[in-house]
């Protein structure tokens, strides 16, 4: 194992995003608070001891009792705590320069919030200095209404509410995305390897004569490593199936109806999902023997295959798969 | 209370791990910590993972991760989105219940993938926090700040607490960050995320651990010196870094008090502290003296593969028990962001 790139795994970027975000409901407090934002206006809630919690919570983090009134906090206040971004993130980040984030007491709160603070540099941030929020222009019940705070006395008037801020908020839209570089592993890379190359390679322990296509490195019901490569045939026998009657599933996906089947390839001891064409859908069934239909182009991906057609050959007896069915 | 043992450890840790998938990464230190344990793999009674599904971005990784282990015939198996430490609770608690006599625990994950400081911030408050993107470094350094604010602790307790770790890295061969620089040389390097600097901060790490425990008939049979639980506990604070105070680790406090780390002298501790100021911060919640040893292996500074972290602290004492070095040890484990929730675990090397 080594801290480096090995030449022959494949790497790929995986993008994991919710298009068009997540979208939540915010509840009578949470509400209540983003739509006090929208007024620019920032709100706690009274816990049933006196104490005055902001951002408010649905209850009491001390005795789980329901909280009580809100009430107008701030909106000037205190950093209790601070730290510095010098790298915003892209699409992030609250701001789309340098800036702190810090812990804020408001005035009249006794719990601090997390927000941005926008002032020139570090040097400028300290605890105990007073800040003031500064306010979108367009508000909608968003902690980002706030576009940051500043030091007391320079946020400026805030801009008027719009119209719409007498409907109180019942939801938030959290957009998420996350870039990741997966690499595919020593085994699967060979499989993927090899599908360029024409041939399926499944992979086998020493002391195991079950050979595992596609392999993962290790044989799945004794956790050994699977070193042993074993190149299996494009030809099997439908296990099981299943006929799609609905569209739309992948772009990669033919017309409906198709089929999805659990292929058993010649040599290997693990089906194998694959499409079967060539055949009405009507009639698939359980001991058809395939063939696979590989793309014009082939790449190290499992679009290599196109799909399975029946060979012709008279249909395996089911005890040559029953243990796979 | 049946007694129970650590009697297997097994890691990997690497700053960047290209070559291998996670199946890969877990199949090596399951395979080593197994033979280790003396106990045949079929025959442990129970298997518990910790891992997070958001650092490989796919639904339902960790189901793959059980293809190292070896799960036909059907195994009993259970999984915690959390670091592994968990899972050994978890696997701790099957066995007081009688269910089973030994446990398999694992834990694994690629901090490498993607930024793991930005995967993190989704577990913050989707309502109040998350839309500000805060990184996981970004609060630790507001807790930093906090904590010298209310002088809890100094830039130079946490100078001094950086540099002891990496110093300490450098005779564990597992170690990815490991330096002899004192703490007045790393006073000297820039503040890169106010007030904390670079070395404060653990390496991103790729890897896994695994972990066995037994029951006291089974321990005693297949372990020479087994490193006894005597106690495990864990709790957790609030979520909102306003409602709770971030300075002090109340739930560590807590737990360390239920477990009963102050009921004798405690020689090593391995702490889950993962940024400079969370060192001299749970040394005192833990209610640690001048005597113990803190992080001797390195700690999450040396090396930080998320999701194992925590177990590898109780795998690092273990060791040390094992071997006569040490009476007495204490593991730490967190998750969460600025110390949420904390596990304490107290072991010796012999039995109540």
């Amino acid at each position: 194992m080594t801290d480096g790139a090995a030449t022959d795994v494949l790497v790929e970027t995986h993008v994991l995003e919710y298009p068009g975000g997540y979208t939540r409901s915010v509840g009578p407090v949470v509400g209540k608070f983003l739509s006090g934002l929208a007024d620019a206006k920032i709100l706690g809630a009274r816990t049933s001891d006196g104490r005055v919690i902001v951002p408010p919570l649905e209850y009491d983090p001390a005795t789980a009792e329901p909280i009580g009134e809100f009430v107008d906090v701030g909106p000037t206040g205190v950093v209790t705590a601070w730290t510095w971004v010098t790298d915003p993130r892209p699409d992030k980040s609250p701001l789309d320069h340098p800036f702190g984030f810090a812990l804020i007491l408001l005035d009249g709160a006794d719990t601090a919030m997390l927000h941005a603070v926008d002032v020139v540099g570090p040097d400028a941030m300290s605890v105990g200095m007073r800040v003031e929020p500064r306010w979108a222009a367009e508000r909608i019940g968003s902690i980002l209404d706030i576009t940051a705070f500043v030091p007391e006395g320079t946020a400026g008037t805030p801009p008027p509410p719009p119209d719409s801020s007498t409907e109180p908020v019942t939801g938030i839209v959290s957009p998420v995305r996350l870039t990741y570089e997966i690499n595919a592993g020593v085994a699967q890379s060979i499989y993927l390897r090899g599908l360029q190359e024409h041939k399926i390679i499944g992979q086998r322990a020493k002391d195991s004569e079950e050979v595992y296509v596609p392999p993962r490195g290790t044989d799945p019901t004794t956790g050994a490593l699977t070193e042993i490569d074993v190149e299996v045939a494009d030809t099997g026998t439908v296990t099981t199936f299943c006929v799609v009657n609905v569209g739309g599933l992948s772009e990669l996906a033919p017309e409906i109806p198709y089929v999805c089947a659990q292929i058993l390839l010649d040599g290997g001891n693990t089906p194998w999902f694959g499409l079967v064409q060539g055949i009405d859908a009507e009639d698939v069934h359980m001991g058809l023997r395939v063939k696979a239909v590989w793309a014009d182009e082939l790449s190290p991906s499992a679009e290599s295959i196109k799909w399975f057609e029946p060979t012709g050959e008279p249909d395996a007896p089911y005890e040559s798969y029953r243990s796979y069915a | 209370m049946r007694d129970v043992a650590v009697i297997a450890f097994a890691h990997y840790m690497v700053g960047r791990d290209r070559e291998h998938n996670e199946v890969e990464l877990i199949s090596p230190v399951v395979r080593a910590a197994v033979a280790q344990s003396g106990i045949p793999q079929g025959e442990i009674g129970f298997t518990v993972s910790g891992s997070c599904d958001y650092l490989s971005g796919g639904p339902f990784t960790f189901v793959g991760g059980l293809d190292a282990v070896g799960a036909w015939p059907p195994i009993k198996e259970s999984h915690v989105e959390m670091d592994a430490a968990w899972a050994l609770y978890e696997a701790w608690v099957a066995i007081q219940v009688g269910d089973v006599d030994s446990a398999l625990i694992y834990g694994f994950g690629k901090s490498s993938s993607a930024d793991i400081t930005e995967v993190f911030s989704l577990q913050n408050d989707p309502y109040y926090v998350a839309p500000l993107w805060p990184s996981t470094i970004d609060m630790a350094a507001l807790a930093a700040s906090a904590a010298l604010a209310g002088g809890v602790t100094t830039e130079r307790d946490i100078a001094e607490f950086t540099a002891a770790c990496h110093q300490a890295a450098k005779a564990n061969p597992h170690a990815i960050s490991a330096s002899s620089r004192s703490a007045d040389e790393l006073l000297e390097a820039p503040v890169t995320h106010p007030p904390l600097r670079e070395a404060d901060i653990a390496p991103i790490t790729d890897g896994a651990v695994a972990v066995v425990i037994a029951a006291a008939e089974l321990a005693a049979e297949v372990c020479e010196r087994p490193a006894w639980i005597r106690g495990i506990e864990h709790r957790i604070e609030p979520q909102a870094l306003g409602v709770r105070d971030i300075t002090s680790s109340a739930s560590t406090r807590a737990a360390a008090e239920a477990a009963g780390v102050g009921g004798a002298p405690v020689e090593v501790a391995e702490i889950h502290a993962q940024f400079g100021h969370e060192g001299p911060l749970l040394a005192r919640a833990l209610g640690l003296g001048p005597e113990t040893v803190v992080n001797p292996s390195g700690g999450p500074l040396g090396a930080n593969p998320i999701m194992s972290t925590g177990l590898i602290r109780i795998g690092e004492v273990a060791e040390r028990v094992w071997s006569g070095d040490i009476a007495r040890g204490v593991a730490h484990a967190t998750q969460g962001p600025c110390l949420q929730q904390n596990l304490v675990c107290v072991l010796e090397g012999e039995k109540s």
